[in-house]
């Protein structure tokens, strides 16, 4: 098992190498120029341009601005921002609970209403709920969650008054960031109301941000469990006389779950993407709308950063995915 | 150390927190505004959105923009005098100024020269240690105001008396002063910081003497800011000012129709119908200190002609561009310069839009079969909504007159870069939005001979001696009267060469709830709040 992680871990470095090759190299391809933009309208002079450029170190070669930044990152530093001056791993942390706690949120819908729908799709298939998981699934899959956002905003927060438009708390509530989750800081702040409203400002950005991974999750388990109602070891279950609840939940489920984790695992990848626009939306301070500033800012050093820690998570969720297998299915472990 | 840092910071929050737990009856505006601030120290930026939460609220100049004007008045400076040949300038500061009392900083002392010495000093001097306090820092507008190579020297007279003395006469100096960059800092506070080696916080918990205290910020959240109770002006009206950061116009309209907050800044010109039709809401507006153009390569064949540029004009229906791009939110512009501004020229005549005679003088000027390309930027400007669409219309109207359009645009950046190259092909659309109220800003930044060069802004290439000529007198005359006659001559010249084609002006728009009293537009497109009232 040890030897496994280890063998895991060291596929991470090339990885992370090449990232950092990546994530370098994109934000330079993207035309446009950091400096340019800095005096917009009005234009620099060729000379203020060089001085900018040196201080900024981008009067460099591309190989020597490269090894400067990977020197640093083996130093623990991964740059300062151009634009605010902080150390981009400053910003990170401060921004990255935000997006946890509603990837975390969004997740847990997707997995809860997704698996048992998907089961229930499985068992009753062809049926009028399995046309209707299914149909409404495939809707889920393909909304634009721009327009999604906007469409539950105008109508339970603007029409109907249910919801707050957007941010994480009403700006009534005032405590400092301890954990940096609003949830378990409400709950710490004690003041009255606060956890209520923290939550209540979670509800349209978790549906907003689970309906993709929903779909998806839904549509991976009705297939695992078909697959799975099939075969022969589920009709032997069944032609033992065991009860349908035990023979759905404890021999097919167990074994349709493998795929279904898996699906959930990589959904982390596409909540991070997600996560992009639907904090645009919700005015929510998190890593994807940060990101997405960045870019349009040509903050080098906060992409460059910022792609790589994402990446970084990813890659240790897909881990910790593969090391899940293991609990649900033994074999994989003496593999 | 930036464990300690980390610490000092906590602490300010947990006891910033503490304070504004205290339960009272406090008035508080909440602002959505549309961005981040880069950071709270003005001069290292030049984002409208940033001087909104850093230069307005916490801190004063020495002399400052009247309310909803562009008129320079006193203001951290009790007075000022210019000498007769335009060379000095002594400021008499004002007495008795507190800087803010935080839970990070307590004065000991007022304002006084050495805060007006610092806060200019750092900027302009690179061998001053506050020059780079952060690594990489520049101070943009320090430099493209051109105030490292205007001022000579600045001096202490004495405690509350401080002497400018420039290079060479420049009238637009007084309304550089007022500018956000020039944000009057404290000097025992930056002591205090380097002391305490922790610099870099002059950037996040700023320290001014301006009508608001800065209490807090939560990155692309919540900035807040707290009333200053010693302040030397009119106090605020409110206790607290939120600003609520929703980068998403069709976001900040939900939320002020749904009362989460009180005033929003740049609603998309899709919704303004509806929002004055909105019974909740009030939608202030008012012309922007701004302008649209295209500008003609006229170092290019055929568009060094006069005559060529000005049958081209003749053949754009700028009111059908207005109505339509604008969606009204405009007006067609004759000149450079905006009608907000002083010294503008209303007896100048706009070429009128007549496709038959475009036509003709074509013709006359031995130009047929002309293809050009029209440049279209890629992003929205206050000054501009959509220019793809308007290079689309001009491509139509052209048309009609024999004339092949071709329709370009690159990102943003490189379509800054690429539109100052010499050799350009084809006209550019873009604009400008003022500064610092003075004609000369507009003038002779996008037409002098001085800004036809690499890294300047003058997009037409245009090089009048005359017209420049005129801009430079006006720079060295004191006299606003005698200024005013020379920007208006100027500005017939400009029609008669027709360098660009002058688009629009656009209208800037606040929507607001009707429980906000007080608030007055700027026409320089800065938003503050000192002045405004909130009913419960």
């Amino acid at each position: 098992m040890i030897r496994f992680i280890l063998g895991r871990i060291a596929y991470l470095v090339p990885t992370l190498i090449g990232i950092t090759i990546v994530a370098f190299g994109f934000v330079r391809v993207l035309p446009g120029d950091p400096v340019l933009l800095m005096a917009g309208e009005r234009g620099m002079s060729p000379e203020r341009y060089a001085q900018v450029s040196e201080q900024l170190g981008f009067d460099r070669s591309l190989p020597a601005q490269y090894l400067e930044y990977v020197w640093r990152l083996l130093h623990g530093d991964l740059g300062t921002s151009l634009v605010t001056k902080k150390p981009v791993l400053t910003e990170f942390l401060a921004l990255f609970p935000a997006t946890v706690e509603l990837a975390l949120c969004a997740i847990l819908l997707a997995a809860l209403i997704g698996v048992p729908a998907g089961v229930l799709a499985a068992i009753k298939r062809g049926s009028w709920f399995d046309q209707l998981t299914m149909g409404t699934a495939l809707v889920g899959y393909s909304m634009p969650i721009f327009w999604w956002g906007l469409l539950l905003i105008i109508f339970f927060s603007g029409i109907l008054g249910w919801t707050p438009v957007s941010g994480r708390i009403s700006l009534l509530y005032f405590f400092p960031p301890v954990t940096g989750f609003m949830l378990i800081d409400s709950l710490l702040s004690g003041q009255d109301g606060a956890f209520a409203s923290a939550a209540s400002h979670l509800i349209l950005p978790t549906i907003v941000l689970a309906t993709i991974p929903l779909a998806v999750i839904a549509r991976q388990t009705r297939s695992a469990m078909l697959e799975v109602l099939g075969e022969d070891y589920v009709r032997t279950a069944r032609a033992k006389g065991l009860a349908p609840r035990r023979v759905v939940g404890l021999h097919a489920l167990r074994n349709a779950l493998i795929p279904v984790v898996t699906t959930i695992g990589l959904q982390i990848g596409v909540l991070m993407a997600g996560a992009i626009l639907t904090e645009t939306i919700f005015s929510w301070p998190g890593i994807g709308k940060w990101m997405v500033e960045s870019i349009s800012r040509r903050d080098y050093p906060v992409v460059q950063g910022g792609l790589l820690l994402i990446a970084l998570i990813v890659m240790v969720v897909n881990l910790l995915v593969d090391l899940l297998y293991g609990l649900i299915n033994p074999r994989i472990r003496h593999r | 150390m930036k464990l300690s840092a980390f610490v000092t910071t906590s602490l300010i929050a947990i006891a910033s927190a503490a304070a504004f737990a205290a339960p009272a009856a406090a008035k508080t505006l909440i602002y959505c505004s549309e961005g981040s601030p880069e950071g709270f120290d003005p001069a290292a930026y030049t984002a409208g959105t940033t001087f909104d939460a850093s230069s307005r609220p916490v801190f004063n100049r020495l002399v400052e923009f009247k309310d909803g004007s562009t008129e320079v008045q006193p203001a951290l400076a009790e007075s000022y005098e210019i000498s007769d040949d335009g060379l000095t300038y002594t400021f008499k500061l004002r007495p008795g100024v507190k800087f803010h009392t935080t839970d990070y900083f307590t004065p000991t002392r007022e304002l006084n020269a050495d805060d007006v010495l610092f806060s200019f000093m750092r900027q302009g001097d690179a061998n001053d240690p506050w020059n780079q306090y952060i690594p990489g820092l520049t101070f943009e507008y320090y430099n493209s105001m051109e105030m490292a190579s205007s001022i000579k020297s600045i001096e202490k007279v004495d405690d509350l008396t401080v002497k400018f003395t420039l290079n060479a006469p420049n009238a637009p100096f007084l309304a550089n002063l007022a500018m956000d960059f020039a944000s009057i800092q404290s000097k025992e506070y930056a002591d205090q910081l380097d002391k305490a080696g922790t610099k870099e916080n002059l950037n996040s918990a700023p320290i001014g003497t301006g009508p608001f205290k800065f209490v807090a910020y939560q990155k692309d959240a919540v900035i807040r800011f707290s009333k200053n109770p010693d302040y030397w002006g009119t106090p605020a009206k409110v206790d607290d000012l939120v600003f609520a950061i929703t980068t998403d116009a069709a976001v900040r309209l939900q939320k002020l129709q749904a009362g989460e907050c009180h005033i929003m800044p740049y609603p998309a010109p899709a919704d303004i119908e509806a929002l004055k039709a909105d019974q909740n809401l009030t939608v202030m507006e008012q012309p922007g200190l701004n302008v649209a153009y295209v500008a003609y390569n006229t170092e290019v064949a055929p568009f060094d002609k006069p005559e060529v540029r000005k049958a081209l004009n003749m053949a754009v229906n700028k009111q059908a561009i207005v109505d339509a791009v604008f969606q009204g939110m405009g007006e067609v512009a004759k000149n450079p310069i905006p009608p907000t501004m002083w010294s503008y020229n209303d007896a100048v005549t706009d070429e009128t839009y007549d496709p038959e005679a475009a036509k003709a003088a074509l013709e006359a000027a031995g130009v047929t079969d002309l293809s050009m390309k029209i440049w279209a930027m890629p992003v929205q400007r206050p000054y501009m909504p959509n220019a793809r669409r308007v290079a689309e219309m001009m491509q139509e109207d052209l048309s009609k007159v024999g004339v092949n359009v071709e329709i370009v645009s690159y990102e943003w950046g490189e379509y800054l870069k690429k539109s100052m190259e010499p050799n350009r092909d084809g006209a550019v659309i873009l604009g400008w939005t003022g500064d610092n109220g003075d004609p000369d800003n507009f003038l002779s930044v996008l037409l002098s001979c001085a800004g036809a060069k690499e890294g300047g802004a003058n997009r037409a290439f245009w090089c009048n001696e005359e017209f420049s000529g005129l801009l430079e007198q006006a720079k060295q005359a004191s006299d606003p009267a005698e200024r005013t006659k020379l920007y208006e001559q100027a500005q017939v010249i400009f029609k008669d060469q027709a360098p660009w084609a002058t688009l629009a002006h656009s209208t800037v728009v606040m929507p607001m709830s009707k429980k906000v009293t007080g608030y007055v537009m700027s026409p320089l497109g800065t938003h503050k709040f000192d002045t405004v009232d909130v009913a419960e």
